[in-house]
């Protein structure tokens, strides 16, 4: 029994520690550039230049703050409960790592190929809102417990709409294995026929991963941080290391369910440097998404964003799971798939906006509090 | 390949990735252990708070909104490992299989609805 890896047949395990490894040195270097990416992008859209000192055009910024965070004092916290308050990081950390098992990077090059990739992928990735919460309730600190009862509210409430957006995508395509679901779209995305579908999962990522706008449970101006009050240095640090480990694994598996992956355009014929050229792409531009949207979108209120999952996001991706089960089961055209989806997403903007414009309190209700202080004041 | 070798082979790396992530983090916090300095100084270990020291553990009471969004979020969650299976095997039923699926998928909306009358999914 042996597996193929480099051209040379290895032992299972001795070949899946190899390709763990490699996975640790590319996650490493590629969250070391994407905070990096993320300080120089942000700095544009705010019209500032960003990290210029350290390096030719600050480059070396990244590397400077984790020698910084490797060299600064780890507290915990007397009140703090010691088992919880340690193994947070783990919790939160290796749930997020082992979703690379998965990820189909360029055509034969990933970790493993599951048969139930993508439901293995949402249930192993949900499994840090428990790290998040231990962070909370370990850090015994009430900025802490408040942050990590909203992360976890946020995450699962969100984790549905993801993970019906992932189904409704893998019903057009037949498969829950991500290679399949990849090949399937060599000549058109299934974005085109789930234009709705990848809002979805894009809004529910973008919560998933705790980004703006909806980043409330560590949300700096309120609650100093949310869960990670009290860590401090490489502790602290793990927790970002998971969220943007967290973020590159979300744009990839995104972009090879919605985009095309490696597979379209062209990529069976042109070859492996192209696949590699248009993988990467995707993955980039899925993730510049998500900065662009953190530069433009201001913090949500929690009770819209809680009523968004549950009010809005719930009941379309239901319906959209319906209507791909009535074009699959009475064999209809596929273009039905595509108008469907454009009017169920003008609908969505249409509900969307509608709430985003909506006051707090009803009107009259706000008016009335207001004559109250008048005459009493 | 048999199946059972197959499923072994596939799901290795899942056991060692979490030893790998648990080493990765091992490593890190050990590095820092080396290299950080430490105090003895008793006042950094108190707990974060605007200059006074805090009343009462904080992980104690927990608001019970939380605890409805979590009874849906099982219902939902479920539903969803329902739907799962369903989607690989309903083209190989056909019709039959697709209209129940709505039927239950319209139970569950119903429900959806009542809890929104209620006001479960209302954050106040």
């Amino acid at each position: 029994m042996s597996v193929e890896l480099f051209g040379l047949s290895f032992n299972p395990w001795a070949d899946a520690a190899i390709r763990l490894q490699i996975i640790v040195g590319f996650m490493t270097v590629v969250v070391m550039g994407l905070i990096y990416a993320e300080r120089k992008i942000l700095a544009r859209f705010h019209q500032r230049i960003g990290p210029q000192r350290t390096g030719p055009k600050g480059t070396l910024q990244s590397v400077a703050d984790a020698v910084k965070l490797v060299g600064k004092e780890d507290l915990r916290p007397a009140a703090a409960d010691p088992w919880t308050f340690e193994l947070a990081p783990y919790f939160v950390f290796i749930p997020i790592f082992l979703g690379f098992v998965i990820v189909p990077w360029v055509q034969g090059w990933n970790v493993r190929i599951l048969e139930l990739g993508i439901l293995y992928f949402v249930a192993i990735s949900s499994i840090s809102i428990v790290g998040w919460l231990m962070a909370g309730w370990g850090s015994d600190n009430r900025y802490a417990i408040i942050g990590a009862l909203r992360a976890a509210a946020q995450g699962i409430s969100y984790e549905l709409p993801l993970v019906l957006a992932l189904l409704s995508a893998a019903m057009i395509a037949g498969s829950f294995q991500l290679d399949r679901i990849v090949e399937f779209q060599d000549t058109v995305p299934i974005l085109v026929w789930q234009p709705l579908g990848f809002f979805i999962f894009f809004v529910a990522a973008l919560a998933e991963l705790n980004r703006t706008p909806f980043d409330i449970p560590v949300g700096e101006s309120e609650i100093v941080g949310g869960p990670f009050v009290e860590y401090s240095g490489i502790r602290w640090s793990m927790f970002f290391l998971a969220e943007y480990a967290g973020m590159l694994i979300m744009a990839f598996v995104g972009s090879s369910v919605f985009l095309g992956g490696y597979a379209w355009p062209f990529g069976e014929e042109l070859g492996l440097p192209f696949q590699i050229l248009i993988s990467a792409a995707k993955g980039g531009l899925f993730i510049f998404l998500i900065f662009w949207v953190r530069a433009s979108v201001p913090r949500l209120r929690i009770d819209q964003l809680m009523g968004y999952s549950w009010k809005v996001l719930l009941p379309f991706s239901f319906l959209q799971i319906m209507i791909n089960g009535l074009v699959l089961v009475y064999d209809l055209p596929h273009v039905v798939l595509l108008v469907t989806g454009v009017a169920l997403l003008g609908a969505l903007f249409w509900v969307t906006d509608g709430i985003a414009r909506r006051p707090l309190q009803p009107r009259r209700k706000l008016a009335r509090v207001l004559a109250v202080q008048e005459s009493e004041g | 390949m048999d199946s059972e070798t197959a499923l072994y082979v596939n799901y290795l790396p899942v056991l060692l990735g979490g030893v790998v992530g648990f080493i990765l983090i091992f490593t890190a916090l050990i590095g820092s252990r080396l290299l950080a300095p430490f105090s003895k100084e008793r006042q950094k270990l108190t707990t974060y708070e605007c200059g006074m020291l805090p009343i009462r553990r904080a992980s104690t009471n927990i608001g019970m909104r939380f605890y409805l969004y979590v009874i849906l979020f099982i219902v939902f969650d479920v539903e969803a490992v329902f739907i799962f299976p369903w989607a690989m095997s309903f083209l190989g039923i056909g019709a039959f299989a697709y209209w129940t699926m709505v039927l239950f998928i319209t139970i569950l909306a119903l429900s959806l609805g009542y809890a929104w009358k209620k006001g479960a999914l209302q954050w106040r």
